[in-house]
């Protein structure tokens, strides 16, 4: 199937998608003149018919509103962590504008947080002043929506210990992520979920009462370097604490580094001595595989 | 009684079990030659409830979009749910009448939980949703014109090809209509349905919604649906506003709808029909108890024609009832 040129349906398509996809005003209405000039009005009365109650413009109206609170409710059940950091109008803000500059290009909702933290990045002005924090915890939130439903490969066999040497690259479960973060953000995250999935939910009291502890909560958050990785174990998804060894070891693994050379890069600058080095590296890999972080490794990736 | 037989997806299939003195009954070629009965939307506040009291139920249908992923929890529910139950496939981002083309990857995703599920169909909207590979992820109408029935029909026979899997469309409701349609609603889904050879998935709230909205009779839509086609039947609540109604999915089913299910149960026999409720969420026995009110129409179409339906095999798709090995 090719795209139709010339097609009256594809110019209707994008007219209305232009409109139902822009930013609505702060009082949640359509704006009468889009970001490119645009008129809403005289765009809404090229395609849409009035009927005997609503205009046109408010016909598309309803698309419009119905998109972004849509959008936005997603967006805040997969980010409640970076809202509670930004409060309330500055979280929209941001999902207004992040949304407006990357608008979703998968065919599911689970994906549409996929570029937030690349977007942050170039866009540091909508997390300030509490830019390194608020990075951190996008950081987070998304490994764990990939922690959540990514692919969880068979288990590495005894047999295949054989067949694994120094040169060996070693490929870690598809769920696995790990981060080094400058807060400790996972503490946080988890109160945040704690409170937010209590059976009081409904009540405005309680919702208040969180709110102020989250705001207390998070100014009160001190910086402190930590190694994170968020994982998955029967179905839940964890946040285990690393040593930096264990960190750089598991990301050069990750990278696709074979095992000596992660093992170096692992203990480049590491105060561990010698004797404690080999210790570490045993126990490292004993509590991995027990974790099931090693899948079955095919033979042309064991070179 | 006619006497036929029939080998689908290599099972045989006593057709006379669908035909009794000639008159069609709803298990048809749409539907995977199933009489699925009534069945509930499958949502995460029930799984608890499901897999622990594993209550009765016709068959679950399911947002194919919810496990369209490699792994974790949605597919280890899925997965003890269809040990006990059927479920049917339901989609709200196929797209059919996106002027764009489909996503290649999506289908690939797709036709792997279909091998997943067996589901014996799939249904996705008669709508739009997406156009230079950005998505609303809304269900958007469709301008009722000849080259948007050519576009949509093509995108169906793509899928039902790609996906080896019977696929009918539903209708939406909508709260916009364009300048350029060159039909009524109900034309351009009997249009499309026939140029794409397809099933129908017919909701009678959304077809209830659109007529407040767009000021027409709502019999005038059911009764045009070529019943021969119609696959599965889906019935929901909605909201009143000042001027419009939105279909909402939050409510019991209203009055006028279930006058409008009868009518089409009338007309297409006793078909499988879903409840959905995605917003509000009560219990599953409420959720339950709403859905099963459908029961009565069912049952009172099947007596009016004959109809038995084998209560112990309730779940089991036809193509196994019949009984034949493969």
């Amino acid at each position: 199937m090719n795209e139709r040129r010339g097609s009256e349906l594809l110019d209707i398509q994008r007219k209305m998608a232009a409109a139902v996809m822009h930013p609505l005003t702060s009082g949640d209405n359509m704006t009468r003149r889009r970001r490119d000039g645009a008129v809403n009005r005289d765009e809404a009365d090229a395609i849409i018919k009035p009927n005997d109650r609503l205009t046109s413009f408010e016909r598309l109206e309803i698309y419009n509103r119905m998109y972004w609170f849509r959008l936005y409710s997603c967006f805040e059940e997969d980010f409640p962590g970076l809202k509670a950091i930004l409060g309330s109008a500055k979280f929209e803000k941001l999902m207004r504008e992040y949304l407006t500059e990357r608008p979703s290009k998968s065919f599911t909702l689970r994906n549409l947080g996929s570029r937030l933290v690349e977007w942050l990045e170039k866009h540091p002005e909508f997390v300030e002043p509490r830019r390194e924090l608020a990075m951190d915890m996008a950081r987070l939130e998304w490994a764990h929506i990939e922690a959540f439903d990514s692919g969880a490969e068979e288990l590495l066999d005894p047999d295949d210990l054989m067949e694994i040497d120094d040169d060996s690259r070693l490929r870690l479960q598809p769920y696995l992520r790990v981060l080094e973060l400058r807060y400790p953000v996972d503490d946080l995250l988890i109160e945040i979920q704690s409170e937010n999935g209590s059976s009081d939910s409904a009540s405005n009291n309680a919702s208040a009462e969180r709110k102020t502890k989250h705001v207390r909560r998070v100014a009160m958050l001190e910086p402190e370097e930590i190694y994170l990785a968020v994982h998955r174990q029967e179905n839940s998804v964890y946040y285990k604490r690393l040593e930096r060894e264990d960190f750089r070891l598991l990301r050069a693994l990750l990278n696709g580094d074979t095992i000596s050379k992660a093992i170096d890069t692992a203990l480049d600058g590491s105060a561990l001595t010698e004797e404690e080095r080999g210790v570490f590296l045993q126990q490292a890999f004993a509590s991995w595989v027990r974790l099931g972080w090693f899948p079955r490794q095919t033979s042309n990736e064991q070179q | 009684m006619l006497a036929l037989s029939y080998f689908f997806d290599d099972r045989f299939i006593d057709l006379d079990y669908f035909f009794e003195w000639g008159t069609p009954v709803p298990a048809n070629r749409f539907n995977g030659y199933t009489d699925y009965g009534v069945g509930i939307g499958l949502r995460i506040p029930h799984y608890e409830h499901i897999l622990t009291r594993k209550p009765v139920v016709d068959w679950f249908e399911i947002i194919s979009e919810n496990y369209m992923v490699d792994g974790g929890r949605p597919l280890e529910v899925l997965d003890r749910i269809l040990d006990q139950y059927n479920v049917v496939q339901h989609g709200v981002s196929m797209y059919f009448g996106s002027a764009s083309d489909p996503d290649p990857e999506h289908l690939k995703r797709l036709k792997h939980l279909v091998k997943r599920t067996n589901t014996p169909w799939l249904s996705d909207h008669l709508c739009w949703g997406s156009v230079d590979g950005r998505y609303t992820h809304d269900l958007l109408p469709m301008p009722y014109t000849w080259e948007a029935v050519e576009v949509t029909a093509e995108r169906v026979k793509h899928a039902r090809d790609f996906l080896e899997v019977p696929v009918v469309v539903e209708n939406v409701s909508s709260y916009a209509e364009f300048h350029a349609s060159e039909m009524t609603e109900w034309e351009f889904l009997n249009e499309v349905v026939e140029k794409a050879d397809c099933g129908i998935l017919l909701d009678v709230n959304n077809i209830y919604v659109s007529s407040k909205n767009h000021n027409f009779d709502p019999f005038t839509y059911v009764n045009a649906v070529p019943a021969e086609r119609v696959a599965q039947i889906h019935i929901a609540g909605h909201s009143k506003f000042e001027k419009y109604i939105l279909d909402t999915h939050d409510h019991p089913v209203l009055e006028p709808v279930w006058q409008l299910y009868a009518r089409a149960i009338e007309r297409c026999g006793p078909t499988a029909t879903l409840l959905e409720w995605d917003d509000n969420i009560p219990t599953f026995d409420e959720v339950h108890a709403e859905a099963l009110k459908a029961e009565k129409f069912l049952a009172a179409e099947r007596k009016k024609r004959g109809l038995d339906r084998p209560k112990e095999d309730t779940a089991k798709p036809l193509s196994e009832m019949a009984g034949a090995g493969r």
